[in-house]
């Protein structure tokens, strides 16, 4: 095995745990604050893939500007799936809520094959591969790791240094005590599914740069980001963000070794083993 | 100020509060007290918001808050702690106060003068205010002052206090009741206290309210009240001790 080839995957392999982690990052924002696990959080990204599909090709609109307004549709999706599906099950049992939100994955995905049917539709930009030392590096996903980097950062400072970040984490904490503190939680719900659909348009804007999007795209994204959140410990933030970096590598460093198909059954029995030995994720404290 | 009328809540067929009225005046310091399971907290709970009252009415201030939800009852100008503190553990101390000192008023606070109020909020219960404190680090009596300090920090007009002095030594009682007698006499706020200890209670208060099973049993100056024959059997006999 060339080392060097080791090398680029172990490189390739910290740029897409870059976009995961934006993903895991936005499906645990919304699970720690609202306490309901959005199943078809990776079905917004689809949808925000396509946007910036038809933006481009349809009406030619430059690629960062329809990526910035995926971002802003995506937000207003998770607002709407907030206001029309989550507040209405919100103090229903854990397996309704399950229900309706695997429903809704299920919905999207028959909508969008209704609509654009099967094909695999992708953007087909000439962007270079950069040449580093022997090692070949996707411009493209340099470009997706450095903006995950940026949204990280801003996610972070507008979680520490806003009040609305704040009360943001202390919903997650106790939603009664902040209630006596004049915070109204369900606008914090609100504002939060609309900073992790925005999340979720962002990796969409970043994801169609460098795959084919076709109505089935959660299905591959889905689980995997299902699995890091879990992994890295469920509302635990700093978790999704190594979780999404181990199984990353294991995908993408596996997958040079080995086979991409092996490299994902590897992943997913680390996984289950991780889950055994560290039920609560792999950041937890042991009590 | 906080006027009470046949509040009543009921839990399936369990009566926690059966037609309580009592008012509380401006100014005031009032005791609350009654034995275990008598409906002091499902009182404050809903006079606080977190619960509707099943029947009855709470008027503050003339306007009736009875059923609003927590957050509308806060920005009225009614704030509460809990008898089990509540801080969040992974804010900052400061971070704990400026929330409530930002989103507990009507109109929102800009950030500096949040976080300034916040401070001074913080020096008056006596916690550092410093950006590096954590709740974490606080102490059973430090917890109690930061639930103070969020409550204070709100801008209340009326607070209930649950349970101040629970868990605290000698000392640290003195300390605490005194504060709340500042809070009162200093900043003008109206308090209702609930307290299981009841020696310093009763030497703070200006007047005492007994629930027990529910009911309103008793009403009036602490040592009338003490001398009460049925708050002498509701309290199985035992004659409160008046400091």
């Amino acid at each position: 095995m060339d080392p060097l080839l080791v090398a680029e995957a172990a490189i390739n392999g910290i740029l897409l745990g870059g976009v995961l982690a934006l993903l895991a990052l936005g499906l645990n924002l919304i699970f720690g604050v609202v306490d309901i696990v959005w199943i078809a959080y990776v079905e917004l990204v689809m949808l925000g893939m396509y946007a910036v599909y038809w933006l481009v090709t349809l009406w030619a609109w430059p690629v960062v500007l329809a990526g910035m307004a995926a971002v802003g549709l995506v937000a207003i999706l998770g607002i709407l799936v907030h206001l029309l599906i989550i507040a209405p099950i919100l103090s229903s049992p854990p397996v309704n809520q399950l229900l309706a939100t695997g429903g809704l994955l299920f919905f999207l995905q028959s909508f969008a094959t209704f609509l654009w049917a099967t094909d695999h539709r992708s953007l087909r930009l000439a962007l270079p591969i950069l040449e580093v030392g022997g090692m070949f590096l996707s411009f493209a996903r340099l470009l997706a790791f450095a903006v995950s980097l940026l949204a990280m950062l801003g996610l972070y400072l507008f979680l520490t240094r806003t009040y609305i970040g704040t009360a943001i984490r202390a919903v997650s904490q106790d939603r009664e005590a902040i209630a006596l503190m004049g915070v109204d939680a369900r606008k914090v719900y609100i504002v939060t599914s609309g900073v992790g659909g925005a999340m979720a348009g962002l990796a969409a804007a970043l994801l169609i740069i460098q795959y084919s999007v076709h109505p089935y795209f959660g299905a591959a994204f889905g689980p995997l980001t299902f699995m890091i959140v879990v992994l890295g410990g469920l509302g635990n933030m700093f978790g999704a963000v190594v979780g999404s970096l181990l199984m990353s590598e294991v995908i993408s460093v596996g997958g040079i070794i080995t086979s991409t198909e092996m490299a994902y059954v590897v992943a997913f029995v680390l996984f289950i083993v991780a889950m055994f030995v560290r039920p609560e994720g792999i950041l937890s404290r042991r009590e | 100020m906080l006027s009470l009328e046949n509040v009543s809540r009921t839990f399936g067929g369990f009566r926690a509060l059966q037609g309580v009225s009592f008012e509380v005046k401006q100014g005031e310091l009032l005791g609350l007290i009654g034995p275990n399971g008598s409906g002091k907290t499902t009182l404050f709970n809903c006079v606080s918001g977190a619960l509707r009252p099943s029947a009855g009415s709470i008027r503050f201030r003339g306007e009736e808050v009875g059923g609003l939800t927590p957050d509308r009852i806060c920005h009225r100008g009614i704030a509460r702690t809990f008898q089990i503190p509540r801080p969040f553990k992974k804010l900052s101390v400061l971070e704990n106060v400026a929330l409530a000192a930002h989103f507990g008023h009507m109109t929102r606070e800009p950030d500096a003068a949040a976080r300034a109020r916040a401070r001074d909020v913080l020096r008056l219960v006596g916690l550092p205010s410093d950006e590096a404190a954590r709740p974490g680090l606080l102490g059973a009596a430090g917890l109690k002052k930061l639930e103070l300090a969020r409550a204070l920090a709100t801008g209340p007009a009326l607070l209930l206090a649950d349970e101040t002095l629970g868990g605290l030594d000698l000392e640290e009682m003195r300390q605490a009741a005194g504060l709340l007698r500042r809070i009162r006499d200093e900043m003008g706020i109206t308090i209702v206290w609930v307290e299981h200890i009841m020696a310093t209670l009763m030497r703070v208060v200006d007047r005492v309210v007994v629930l027990d099973h529910g009911e309103k049993i008793a009403e009036g100056m602490p040592r009338e009240v003490a001398e009460d024959p049925r708050v002498i059997e509701a309290y199985l006999g035992e004659k409160l001790v008046l400091g």
